[in-house]
């Protein structure tokens, strides 16, 4: 069961350009609204504001950030849970920003969903089978038999053998790594092309968390899928992610592929991401870790110019606190929105906006 | 609030409480005590056992635990979800569930053994005076209808018979020392963000100067950034206050922040204890071994490895060893109880270490 | 199936609950073994209280158990059948000339200490052209004889010993009492029954025969009898003023009440369920719709309006009960409801449903009230009492359908006929604990269930 893992510098190759983005997302915005007393507009929550992202067939690319930065309302919007406010969603060729009814519905068979509670994401009064079959009977797939067969599949792939043990047990009779299986193979049944991961693995044990990424990498892997993997645990990503976007207050603030991201840092803040997260290391005792004081912005009223400056331990008076950086392009697919960087070329620029 | 107990003026633990909270306040940014270091015995538990009743059989959920803590060091306790570490915290502050069926042992807080005091005893003299627990990062730890600075005041009021202002000055004392503006004492929880709150919880554990603070997942649920300042906070304080530390937490990888001693909890039972650098580099005994394989590292490209199988529920767990059914090192021996193996300060429960050590 | 198990085995952990069950299954097996043998048109037949119905039961009977408390038994009713019974014999001997002389016999014990209500005979007889000729004597345990009644009969005749003039007259010549005096006699009964000459009047105890000769002038002409005592105790349950024996109100109370309160309560729970969880889900101008409509709705008081409606529009059982449905739905459940919904409306499963492109409705009946339905189940077994009570109280208020057998309208005729103030307490006592019971079987069980499906209130 142990797989070999290859050293692999996963370069964006010309092929891969040549099947076309899964997805490709240009200036999302998702602002929400915010209303005193059920009627008075009060301001909007920047939950996303200004986006770029770009997934091609079978790349697996990670957003990374904390708590409040936007992440999951990106990740939201894709699925079409909520409505953009702003730029513009396409998805394998379509745009779907806003699709309805049975257009949606098409749409959302080729994304898979794993959430980030295991036991939450499966109804409590339901037996695994009837879990599994739920999409398939939602979109139409009535012959009994075929769900039957469907399900068996892949219970298979997920490695939840022997498959007739568990089509009748219920989601409390399954352990936290069980339960995450049973997810994972609920996003899979439908075939989907783009997989969408929240977190999937911070509700479970450290030791399980290795066994989920591991079949999660496995499955995209056979089934060239393309996968988003959201998480804050900058550990993980590296065994799981040719390609980082780094996500601070609504705004993706560093993107780059693996290594670079960790080797290359550019970013202040990812370099306090990266001094924060630790390894388990003794000589971890003997340091106190690099980390900027203070919370991340309310997303109501976030600060002027770049979101990060009042935080940041190289912030430029009059410069980042006034105006918002553009996003510099470092080579490489390496790109910043930093002022420290604003010797390298120009790779988009924002436009302010009331 | 205590009600009818007669809340007796402690004075000597009160200037004590206030000389320590000054020493807090007057914390440097050293991770390394200055001058020399005494490290006396300060905990010692012999046996300790904590079982439930529940529907389904007794849960056994501290086992026989064994191990001492000296002043000045932090010891990590390290296990999955269910091999009954915060039953642990619970069985050593006697914070007992309703449904307990069986807990004995030994508690010696230096040369007194906490389990032959009275429950009232136990209250006035040990509970939140000489042990306090930070408990798991959780909305529900603090009270949300109490203001907080209130809550930090509490235990001053409870156990010292403090006067209320008093108590609300050390209190801002406190708030100023785990690094929480002085205004949001009049603020509640829900005011507060998680990184707040779980500062504030410390401040709470530390007000009324114990020598040992028991931390309970303290990090689990809070952001990287986050968790980084609070381990930078216990850093600070472990330098610069006597106050030891047991650090209950299932993430390997942060522990190492703080860890000088790290205990791995199996099944209800402690199963290794090594010093901190001992154990990050080469951990003795073979589930400590697949714990730290399995860790995914930042800064390194192995390629994690899990561990197959799940730990033994602790209704019914195995006889002899209890992590044979996983261990790819397991033998006939392990069908027997493994024995203690003693290297120094450090020991293993494990048979393939039998006839080593001393 | 297994839950269910499961939750008997909770249940069983409780006995208030045990007891409650108990009672459930014992009204719900009394119910059915009423609707077996009473069936419904035949209840409401002996209900409406017809002369055919009732000759039988004397008025304002009490139960019979009531005489294990007495020293003095009160007497108890007696019908028999010539022919049928034992000691009512019949004999037909030929005549010569013709028809039949048949002679019946009855002989009975009378020990009470008090006068039965009323005597009365019921002739039958088939005949061409001549009626048949009865004469009817009594012989008292002291060796009067005396001449109740002589003359023709048709096919149907009854004849009421109380009501019989010229018998009371020879009566009072027997007793030697002066119609002039005060000391008149009170009633064919008492002439009846009581020692001659004795006053106050003493109850002659003993054995009475009862001597029927009817003579038949045809071939194949037959007389049957049939005798009837009202006694002043009659049946388990009594009877009421209109003689209508109270056992059939007290058994079909039972189907009744159940029937609507469990139809009230199921009812009502089950759309206000879906009210809920539509208004929930879709939330918007349509929640607020609701939750103002529920609003207004909680402040009108709805027993008013049910009397409203019951005076102006139609006492119909039936019709009430809907009434009380439709004013029950939108009430204080829906907003306790919604407040569940609205948790289970962020869970994480529903969240992942709609990912995979399940429809609205889908995700409510099938995602959604799933969640509820252990959480309404203890309401619902604790609303059934409330509905019960509700129909006794429509019925107390004249409201109920008066052809209904019900509880309620026995406790309803029982109060205008001020039964307290004479002495027929067991008229309103015994449907009283009929609804006590059920209401105590219903909330114990409820309690049960509650503590059950509500983890939080365990261990209470």
């Amino acid at each position: 069961m142990t797989e070999q893992y290859d050293e692999k510098d996963v370069e964006i190759s010309a092929n891969e350009l040549d099947e076309g983005f899964v997805l490709d997302i240009r200036g999302l915005k998702v602002y929400f609204e915010l209303r005193k007393r059920g009627f008075q507009h009060a301001g909007f929550v920047r939950a996303v504001d200004g986006v770029d992202l770009k997934l091609h067939r079978g790349e697996t690319i990670a957003i990374v950030g904390e708590s409040g930065c936007g992440k999951t309302s990106l990740m939201k919007t894709i699925l079409r849970l909520n409505t953009p406010t702003g730029g513009e969603i396409e998805f394998d060729g379509e745009i779907i920003n806003d699709l309805k009814a049975n257009d949606l519905k098409n749409v959302r068979r080729k994304i898979g969903y794993v959430q980030q509670d295991p036991y939450g994401a499966l109804a409590p009064f339901m037996n695994v089978r009837t879990i599994l079959e739920e999409p398939l009977r939602v979109n139409g797939i009535t012959d009994p038999q075929e769900r039957y067969d469907r399900v068996v599949k892949v219970l298979e792939e997920v490695r939840m053998t022997p498959v007739e043990d568990f089509m009748e047990k219920f989601p409390h009779q399954l352990s936290g790594g069980q339960q995450q299986r049973i997810v994972i193979a609920r996003a899979m049944i439908l075939d989907p092309i783009l997989l969408v991961a929240d977190e999937p693995v911070s509700m479970l044990d450290a030791s399980v968390r290795v066994e989920i990424l591991k079949l999660l990498r496995a499955l995209q892997e056979e089934h060239h899928l393309a996968v988003i993997y959201i998480t804050h645990d900058l550990a993980t990503v590296r065994y799981f992610s040719e390609y980082i976007y780094v996500m601070y207050a609504g705004q993706v603030i560093e993107k780059a592929r693996e290594s670079d991201l960790i080797n290359k840092t550019a970013h202040p803040y990812t370099h306090a991401l990266l001094a924060a997260t630790s390894d388990p290391d003794p000589k971890n005792v003997d340091e106190f870790q690099d980390v900027p004081p203070g919370e991340p912005p309310s997303l109501v009223t976030p600060p002027k110019g770049c979101r990060f400056h009042p935080r940041c331990p190289h912030m430029i008076p009059d410069l980042c606190d006034t105006d918002r950086p553009p996003e510099y392009d470092l080579g490489d697919n390496h790109q910043v929105a930093c002022w420290l960087f604003r010797e390298m070329p120009v790779h988009r620029e924002f436009t302010v906006e009331a | 609030m205590a009600k009818q107990k007669k809340i007796t003026l402690k004075e000597d633990a009160i200037l004590e409480a206030k000389r320590k909270a000054e020493l807090m306040s007057m914390m440097t940014d050293t991770t390394h005590k200055v001058g020399k270091v005494k490290h006396d015995l300060l905990l010692s538990i012999k046996d300790l056992k904590l079982h439930f009743e529940t529907v389904r059989g007794p849960v056994q959920a501290v086992d026989g635990v064994n191990f001492d803590l000296v002043t000045n060091k932090a010891v990590v306790v390290v296990g999955e979800s269910g091999c009954g570490k915060s039953s642990l915290a619970k069985a050593i502050l006697r914070l007992l569930p309703r449904n307990v069926s069986h807990y004995s042992g030994e508690v010696w807080l230096r040369d007194l053994d906490t389990m032959q005091l009275s429950d009232e005893e136990y209250r006035e003299q040990v509970r939140w005076v000489k042990i306090s627990m930070v408990p798991q990062a959780a909305m529900n730890s603090l009270n949300p209808v109490l203001r907080v600075g209130d809550q930090v005041a509490e235990p001053m009021l409870v156990h010292y018979g403090m006067p209320k202002e008093e108590a609300m000055e050390q209190a801002a004392v406190m708030f100023r020392n785990v690094g929480v503006p002085v205004d949001f004492l009049t603020r509640y929880p829900f005011e507060l963000s998680g990184g707040m709150r779980q500062r504030v919880a410390i401040a709470m554990a530390l007000v009324t100067g114990p020598d040992l603070v028991i931390l309970d997942e303290p990090t689990s649920a809070l952001d990287v950034l986050t968790q980084a300042n609070i381990f930078n906070l216990l850093k600070r304080i472990k330098a610069n206050l006597e106050t030891s530390f047991i650090l209950i937490t299932h993430d390997i990888s942060t522990s190492s922040e703080l860890a000088d001693i790290v205990a791995v909890m199996y099944a209800g039972k402690i199963i290794e204890v090594s010093e901190s650098h001992r154990f990050f580099s080469k951990p003795r005994h073979p589930y400590a071994r697949a714990l730290m394989a399995s860790v995914p590292r930042l800064r390194e490209r192995e390629e994690p490895h899990f561990i197959e199988g799940k730990p033994p529920s602790l209704i019914n767990p195995p006889t002899g060893c209890r992590f044979k059914d996983r261990c790819p090192k397991r033998f006939e021996k392990c069908e027997e109880e493994p024995p203690t193996v003693v290297f120094g300060d450090d020991w293993v429960a494990c048979w393939l270490y039998e006839g080593q050590g001393e | 199936m297994k839950k269910f198990r499961d939750t008997l085995k909770d249940i069983a952990r409780y006995p208030s609950a045990i007891a409650g069950l108990l009672i459930v299954l014992a009204l719900i097996v009394f119910s059915i073994y009423t609707m077996i043998t009473i069936p419904y048109k035949e209840a409401i037949y002996l209900w409406r209280g017809t002369e055919t119905a009732v000759y039988k039961n004397p008025k304002n009977a009490k139960p019979t158990w009531f005489n294990w408390f007495l020293k003095d038994k009160l007497p108890v009713s007696v019908d028999v059948f010539a022919g049928e019974d034992e000691d009512f014999t019949k004999e037909s001997k030929p005549r010569e000339k013709g028809g039949n002389l048949i002679e019946f016999n009855y002989s009975f014990e009378y020990n009470y200490n008090q006068l039965p209500q009323d005597i009365f005979m019921y002739f039958t007889s088939n005949y061409e052209g001549k009626n048949p000729f009865v004469v009817i004597n009594l012989t008292t345990p002291s060796g009067e004889e005396i001449k109740i009644f002589d003359g023709g009969i048709s096919q149907r005749t009854n004849i009421r010993f109380g009501q019989d003039d010229k018998l009371m007259t020879r009566l009072i010549r027997l007793h030697g009492r002066d119609t002039e005096t005060q000391d008149q006699l009170r009633g064919v009964n008492e002439g009846l029954f009581s020692k001659m000459g004795t006053y106050p009047p003493e109850i002659d105890k003993g054995t009475y025969t009862l001597n029927v000769k009817a003579t038949t002038f045809e071939e194949g002409s037959d007389v049957d009898a049939e005798l009837v005592i009202h006694g002043t105790v009659f049946g388990l349950f009594g009877t009421d003023h209109l003689r209508r024996d109270l056992k059939v109100a007290m058994m079909w109370g039972a189907p009744i009440a159940l029937a609507f309160g469990l139809t009230a309560a199921l009812g009502s729970a089950i759309i206000t369920m879906f009210i809920a969880a539509v208004g929930t889900w879709f939330g918007g101008w349509l929640d607020e719709l609701i939750q103002r409509i529920t609003e207004v709705n909680m402040v009108i008081p709805y027993l008013s309006i049910l009397i409203m409606v019951g005076t102006f529009y139609s006492k119909s059982i039936w019709t009430l009960l809907l009434v009380t449905i439709l004013l029950n739905i939108f009430s204080a459940s829906i907003k306790s409801q919604r407040a569940i919904f609205m948790q289970v409306k962020e869970s994480t499963y529903i969240e992942a449903a709609k990912a995979y492109g399940t429809n609205d409705f889908r995700i409510i009946t099938r995602y959604m009230i799933p969640r509820v339905i252990p959480m309404l189940i203890p309401g619902l077994v604790s609303a059934v009492p409330s509905y019960v009570f509700l129909e006794a109280s429509l019925a107390l208020l004249g409201l109920g359908d008066p052809t209904v057998p019900t509880w309620g309208k026995v406790i309803n005729d029982a109060r205008s006929y001020g039964a307290l103030y004479q002495n027929m307490f067991y008229w309103i006592l015994e449907p009283a604990t009929f609804l006590m019971i059920t209401g105590l079987g219903f909330a114990m069980l409820g309690f049960a269930l509650d503590r059950i499906f509500n983890p939080r209130l365990r261990g209470m």
